[in-house]
């Protein structure tokens, strides 16, 4: 098993330098740092130097040669400094802090989805053809066909009617926390309370997009289990068709789903990018498309290599879960 | 008989799909306004005989806005389909027949592709190329990698076939074994997967447009048209509605459609065991046409081979 994972970790770091450079290549070859014409119709003009030598210093200059930006790029990334922002300041301070409100933004939805999307999809394939199958299958195609940014929106305007209707303010939508909170009559209390309520319409919207895909991976998996000589097994042994199920089909259907969660992180950022924008968090996903927008090409590089990194990590994940899951892996490596 | 459930679902979408499409390109005969231009009596009017989707808040016309919108995800997707599920055939079987370096390095590329994020640099490269055909391109340039991985698995195994060896013994070459031999069994996983990269592709389409990556002001996206009408929406529901529900009934449909063709093109055994194959090549034996088909075939998506 350990050897099986470093063999793993050795392909998946040469995959992420190369993932990496090609992504600082794509974005300093397409992006150009100043606004083209530049003019006051490019709204508020950026604190950021105009002129060429300010850019080059920040090496952010499109007119020096694009192997030299790389090697400047590429020597600071090796020093672990992923270079300035179009403003001057350290891209890495600021990734951290933003990576951490995604992470934050992101966790329980997809926890949430993930879980409840592969134990409605194994309930709908063990009661296949019932009403309740028919409807979780119909669900998961609505839900697969509404995409994120509209999705948001939706929950919204559901969230506003309820608002009208009961006259009580159950949950906020923008932002992850009302200033003052903390000052209130519940202090700290009120505080984390203040968090929830901004985080519950973004996690259903997390989980809702992540547990239609699950729901029909599983069905799908859990169908080609469900008959199998195993299964029978166990029942002959005298478990309940509900154990049986749970303990030697989930578990069995779970293993290819795993390879598939490695792919969905990067679905998932995505996701991200879009609920931070309609929630307003100040997110990573937020910032990276602010930076596309602005030509900030060393913010674009840094986001790239942190969801190249996130993808791996994600492999590296799924590998391990397989390998805990399918003891044939074990016995492989 | 009844037919299949796959089936009546494929029949569902390319119905739905078939009237979303007459929708899109015949409406415009019927619409009284052309979506550029500007209604100075009517700013952001409800649904009205004259307006039949409402204005926007500079008074365009909705309806004309949301087929223009349409016309564009439709085209799109399509476009987007044929070329990537054609870049997947072409590299999947070359490294399949060829094997060796060339294998490898495709596949090389394959994997570099996978872990960038596709997203991310699709929206890097979209200003650069333009509207139009540049944003088909680009999309096409990050959707082929999975379903390469796919055809490459199912060459591997085709391969082994008796008549391809027999074939290659008698010193036919590679690109004859690929077009008589082997892509007539891919078929029908190619139709399904074109299918489903439509979906994607309109998705991916809508949300670049959405971020402003996409379509610039004086034009109209389907995505634009939803980021304008996101603010207003509690307000407005129709300047939301009418952009938001004809998107999700185009994927709808697309899905609906590829889905059931997955389900209707399965050669899963029982089925397969009692049918002459459709349009096998004339070398093709059923029974080793099931063998090879069904594994892919009956795995529920298109994405659990990719590791």
């Amino acid at each position: 098993m350990g050897r099986f994972l470093v063999r793993r970790l050795a392909g998946h770091a040469v995959l992420a330098v190369v993932a990496a450079s090609l992504a600082y290549l794509l974005a300093a070859a397409s992006l150009h740092p100043r606004p083209d014409p530049p003019g006051p119709a490019a709204g508020p003009a950026p604190a950021a130097p105009a002129d060429r030598a300010a850019l080059r210093r920040l090496n952010l200059d499109d007119r020096e040669p694009l192997a030299e930006r790389y090697r400047v790029w590429a020597a600071g990334i090796v020093r672990g400094d992923f270079g300035r922002t179009l403003r001057g300041e350290p891209v890495a301070a600021e990734l951290w802090r933003r990576l951490w409100v995604s992470v934050r933004l992101l966790a329980a939805g997809s926890a949430l989805g993930f879980a409840g999307g592969v134990l409605l999809g194994a309930y709908a394939a063990a009661r296949r053809g019932t009403a309740a199958d028919r409807l979780v299958t119909a669900g998961s195609f609505l839900l697969l066909a509404v995409p994120v940014f509209v999705l948001a929106p939706l929950l919204q305007i559901a969230a506003a009617a309820v608002d009208q209707a009961t006259g009580v303010q159950f949950v906020e939508w923008v932002g992850e926390s009302s200033p003052g909170a903390a000052g209130g009559a519940f202090g700290a209390l009120g505080a984390v309370g203040d968090r929830v309520r901004h985080l519950a319409l973004p996690t259903v919207v997390v989980a809702l997009s992540q547990l239609a895909v699950y729901c029909r991976y599983q069905r799908g998996m859990m169908l080609d289990v469900i008959g199998a000589d195993y299964v029978r097994t166990a029942r002959a042994k005298g478990l309940r068709r509900r154990d049986a199920l749970l303990r030697h089909g989930v578990r069995t259907a779970l293993i290819p789903l795993t390879t598939y969660f490695a792919y969905t992180v990067g679905v998932l950022l995505l996701t991200g990018m879009f609920t931070e924008q309609v929630f307003g968090w100040h997110g990573l996903g937020e910032w990276v498309v602010d930076a596309i927008l602005r030509g900030d090409v060393n913010v674009v590089a840094a986001a790239n290599v942190v969801a190249a990194v996130a993808v791996l990590l994600a492999g590296l994940a799924s590998d391990a879960l397989r390998g805990l899951l399918d003891p044939r892996v074990r016995a492989r490596a | 008989m009844t037919r299949p459930p796959g089936n009546r679902r494929a029949v569902a979408g390319a119905v739905l799909l078939a009237a979303l499409f007459a929708v899109a390109f015949l409406g415009p005969l019927a619409a009284p306004w052309r979506w550029d231009q500007t209604d100075f009596t009517a700013f952001r009017a409800p649904p009205s005989a004259g307006h039949w989707f409402g204005t926007t808040q500079s008074g365009r016309d909705l309806f004309a806005l949301t087929l223009r919108g349409m016309r564009k995800s439709l085209l799109i997707g399509l476009l987007v389909a044929v070329l990537s599920t054609g870049v997947a055939a072409a590299v999947g079987m070359t490294a399949g027949v060829l094997g060796g370096w060339v294998d490898r390095l495709l596949m090389f590329g394959v994997d570099l592709l996978l872990v960038l994020p596709s997203f991310l640099a699709v929206a890097v490269l979209s200003p650069a190329l333009g509207g139009g055909t540049g944003v088909v391109l680009v999309i096409a340039a990050f959707l082929w990698m999975i379903t390469a991985r796919m055809v490459r698995a199912m060459t591997l195994s085709l391969k082994e076939r008796d008549y391809v060896r027999a074939a290659r013994f008698l010193g036919v070459g590679p690109v004859r074994v690929i077009v008589r031999h082997i892509l007539p069994h891919l078929a029908s996983l190619l139709v399904v997967d074109a299918a489903l990269n439509v979906s994607l592709a309109i998705i991916t389409e809508a949300g670049l447009a959405y971020l402003g990556f996409g379509a610039q002001p004086p034009d109209a996206s389907l995505g634009t048209l939803i980021a304008d009408a996101r603010g207003a929406a509690p307000a407005y529901p129709w300047l939301f509605a009418s952009a938001a529900g004809p998107l999700v009934l185009i994927v709808l449909a697309v899905n609906l459609l590829g889905d059931g063709l997955r389900d209707a093109l399965d050669p899963s055994v029982p089925r397969c065991a009692g049918r002459a194959p459709r349009r096998g090549p004339r070398d093709g034996v059923p029974q080793a046409l099931c063998a090879v088909r069904a594994p892919a075939a009956r795995a529920p998506g298109k994405r659990e081979d990719a590791a």
